[in-house]
């Protein structure tokens, strides 16, 4: 899933200055799973919105509303009767949901109360981490389920680098070393012989490095 | 402020928490009139809206009060209410309310003077602290539409 | 291993003569002052055989190795282009190969380059486009079928003698020889090892890179640094990620007056390059003397080392 931290209050505060009715958009895909954008957020943020303005004597009214997915045309199209009667919208969703709000609804002003920050799972409730780094070839077969583009903090394909201490990598002892734990799992599918496999360099085209991607469904086009 | 009477919401749990305040009452104990209970069936039921729902509707002070740790009646509920309480003691101070105005106590329904003193002792920790920064404005408001 | 040497790297002819190589080190100024850099030159000319020019090593910006190297040829001596993955894509690796060639440089040595959180810019986005061993094959590549990494064909291929770098004390220890292997399967020539403190584990470490016939595919120089005193001895113990030292050494080190800690130091340094000469598969000795570049010489001298071969 997509995960996302709340940016920090006094950040969210100023982008709202000058506003007096907002609504505030929940998104109840991936932000809600990783408890920072759903329906939960949206009234405890909320509740923070109005009583800070209030101290201020700047009341703020908020309309609070949760939407299926911010990312999905038809979800958006159901904010169209309250946008009538706000002056912003503080989008929850991730940086895919604020951006489909702002499009559909170019002359209202949208702004993020998150910081998407990438793409992982779940270890346990409230405890998520990065896997995946959306290189777009995909390449856990060479490296027995565990990716090195994501995991390795220098990517490499031939790894691990000296830096590898115990396991741990040089730049944070609370992070694996992916190179350990894929060597670790090749141990044990017996599978040592594929490591002295050069993996060549890599075609970074089918990454973000090789511009904005698009999937297309042609059996889906009318 | 002399005169400043706090206003205190107490959320109780039903086991422990609402049982020492039914026994501080029938053993005639002394405790400030500023404590507003609210009966939880367990403290795991709190989250922070709750919490905050409180200091927005003009709360000075409040606080959570359930079984002794390992003691719970629904064995994890007064765990799960810690952090979360801690978590919304941040997010008052995000909006400018002293993170003192919150917290979290443990008793046992056989505590009913521990009720007492806890009672007595927030009261006075939130008259130090004075009105909730959102009330001066909110009775401001209420003078100007009296 | 041949003898015929592939490129006019003085370094090559010196090991595939069958000498004990030796290599220093040099790290550039944190500014745009050549004469920084002619400084350590002067002290350190003849003493070895090439030397490293660091390419802005802990993620630490400071003039560049290409740069830097120039200015030492300009000395009369032979630098070892040092070029990490770190802060280049293969476009600008390539043309920097190019580059350091046309000029001059003859040696270069293929690194994956410290993470950027250790330096003095940790806000700077990373390229890793490639790694290490991505490198070694395409100088390699570019070198001995004159094409670039791309496939086309390189006018005037790039004439350098290909090195890299290997730690036997880093974690896990039981694939450091396959990687070792894999650098050399990619077409690495020469391999200067972190500086060895355990020479009891680097001992594990040869043998297993002897067993497996490393040591005639590629040339291995050890690792040797000298102590400046007790403090840098436990920095390096315990702050240098992939460092290795063992408790022996600190208490000998620590049970020295402060006086005699340097001398001590560079004792244990002429001790282990002694013992490097004894072991098998060893071509040489890459002295690193981080700021102590004067004592480079005396290391040498001490160690039986000077003068140089000429070649």
């Amino acid at each position: 899933m997509v995960i996302g931290e709340r940016k920090p209050f006094e950040e969210i505060v100023k982008m709202l200055n000058g506003h007096k009715k907002i609504l505030v958009l929940g998104c109840g895909g991936c932000v809600t799973v990783c408890l920072t954008g759903g329906d939960d957020a949206v009234k405890v943020l909320s509740s923070q919105l109005r009583m800070s303005r209030e101290k201020d004597n700047d009341p703020l009214e908020i309309t609070e509303k949760t939407i299926e997915r911010q990312c999905d045309p038809e979800y958006v199209e159901q904010i169209s009767d309250i946008v009538g009667q706000i002056d912003g919208v503080l989008s929850l969703a991730c940086g895919v949901g604020v951006q489909y709000v702002a499009e559909r609804y170019p002359t209202m002003p949208v702004y993020p109360a998150l910081n998407t920050t990438f793409v992982g799972g779940s270890k346990k409730e409230g405890y998520y981490v990065e896997r995946c780094q959306t290189c777009g070839d995909c390449k856990l077969y060479y490296t027995a389920g565990i990716c090195p583009v994501a995991r390795c903090s220098k990517s490499l394909l031939n790894g691990p680098c000296g830096g590898s201490t115990n396991g741990k990598c040089e730049i944070d002892p609370q992070v694996d070393c992916a190179w350990q734990l894929i060597i670790d799992r090749l141990k044990s599918l017996n599978l040592m012989d594929r490591y002295e496999q050069i993996i060549e360099a890599n075609d970074w085209r089918s990454s973000r490095d090789g511009g904005p991607r698009t999937m297309i469904r042609e059996d889906f086009q009318r | 402020m002399a005169d400043f009477e706090p206003i205190i919401v107490a959320f109780c749990c039903h086991y422990c928490a609402y049982g020492a305040a039914d026994l501080a009452g029938s053993m005639r104990l002394e405790y400030p009139p500023n404590i507003r209970i609210i009966r939880l069936p367990c403290t795991g039921k709190v989250t922070p809206i709750l919490l905050l729902r409180a200091f927005e509707k003009g709360a000075d002070g409040v606080y959570v009060a359930g079984c002794l740790e390992g003691d719970c009646h629904f064995i994890h509920g007064n765990l799960v209410a810690k952090p979360r309480v801690n978590y919304t003691k941040k997010l008052i101070q995000e909006v400018g309310l002293e993170p003192e105005r919150l917290e979290m106590f443990n008793m046992s329904a056989a505590m009913g003077p521990r009720f007492a003193e806890v009672a007595r002792e927030f009261t006075e920790r939130i008259k130090a602290l004075g009105p909730s920064p959102l009330r001066k404005t909110q009775s401001a408001a209420t003078k100007e539409a009296a | 291993m041949s003898t015929e040497c592939v490129t006019d790297s003085r370094l090559e002819k010196i090991l595939r003569a069958g000498h004990f190589a030796v290599t220093g080190e040099c790290g550039p100024p944190r500014g745009a002052d050549p004469e920084a850099v002619r400084k350590k030159c002067r002290i350190l000319k003849d003493k070895a055989d090439a030397f490293n020019i660091t390419d802005n090593q802990t993620s630490v910006v400071r003039m560049s190795s290409i740069a830097s190297s120039v200015i030492m040829m300009q000395e009369g001596m032979e630098p070892v282009m040092q070029m990490v993955c770190r802060d280049r894509n293969r476009i600008a690796m390539q043309s920097d190969i190019l580059g350091g060639a046309a000029l001059g440089i003859k040696n270069m040595l293929c690194l994956s380059g410290d993470h950027q959180r250790f330096g003095d810019h940790p806000q700077a986005k990373n390229v890793f486009d490639l790694d290490s061993i991505q490198l070694i094959r395409m100088v390699r590549k570019m070198r001995d079928e004159s094409r670039f990494l791309g496939g086309e064909e390189i006018k005037t291929a790039p004439k350098l003698f290909i090195g890299a770098a290997a730690n036997p004390f880093a974690d896990p220890f039981e694939i450091r020889v396959p990687r070792l292997a894999k650098k050399v399967a990619a077409g690495v020539e020469f391999i200067q090892t972190q500086c060895i403190f355990n020479i009891k584990k680097f001992a594990e470490w040869m043998k297993q890179v002897v067993d497996r016939g490393l040591h005639e595919k590629v040339f291995i120089l050890g690792g040797v640094t000298p102590f400046k005193s007790f403090g840098m001895a436990r920095y390096m113990a315990n702050n240098v990620p992939g460092m290795d030292v063992p408790d022996e050494l600190l208490q000998r080190m620590k049970g020295t007056p402060k006086e005699s800690q340097a001398e001590e130091g560079i004792k244990i340094a002429v001790e282990t390059i002694q013992q490097l000469r004894e072991m098998k598969g060893i071509a040489g000795v890459h002295i690193m003397a981080i700021e102590w570049e004067e004592k480079v010489g005396e290391i040498a001298e001490r160690a039986g080392l000077l003068p140089r071969p000429a070649v």
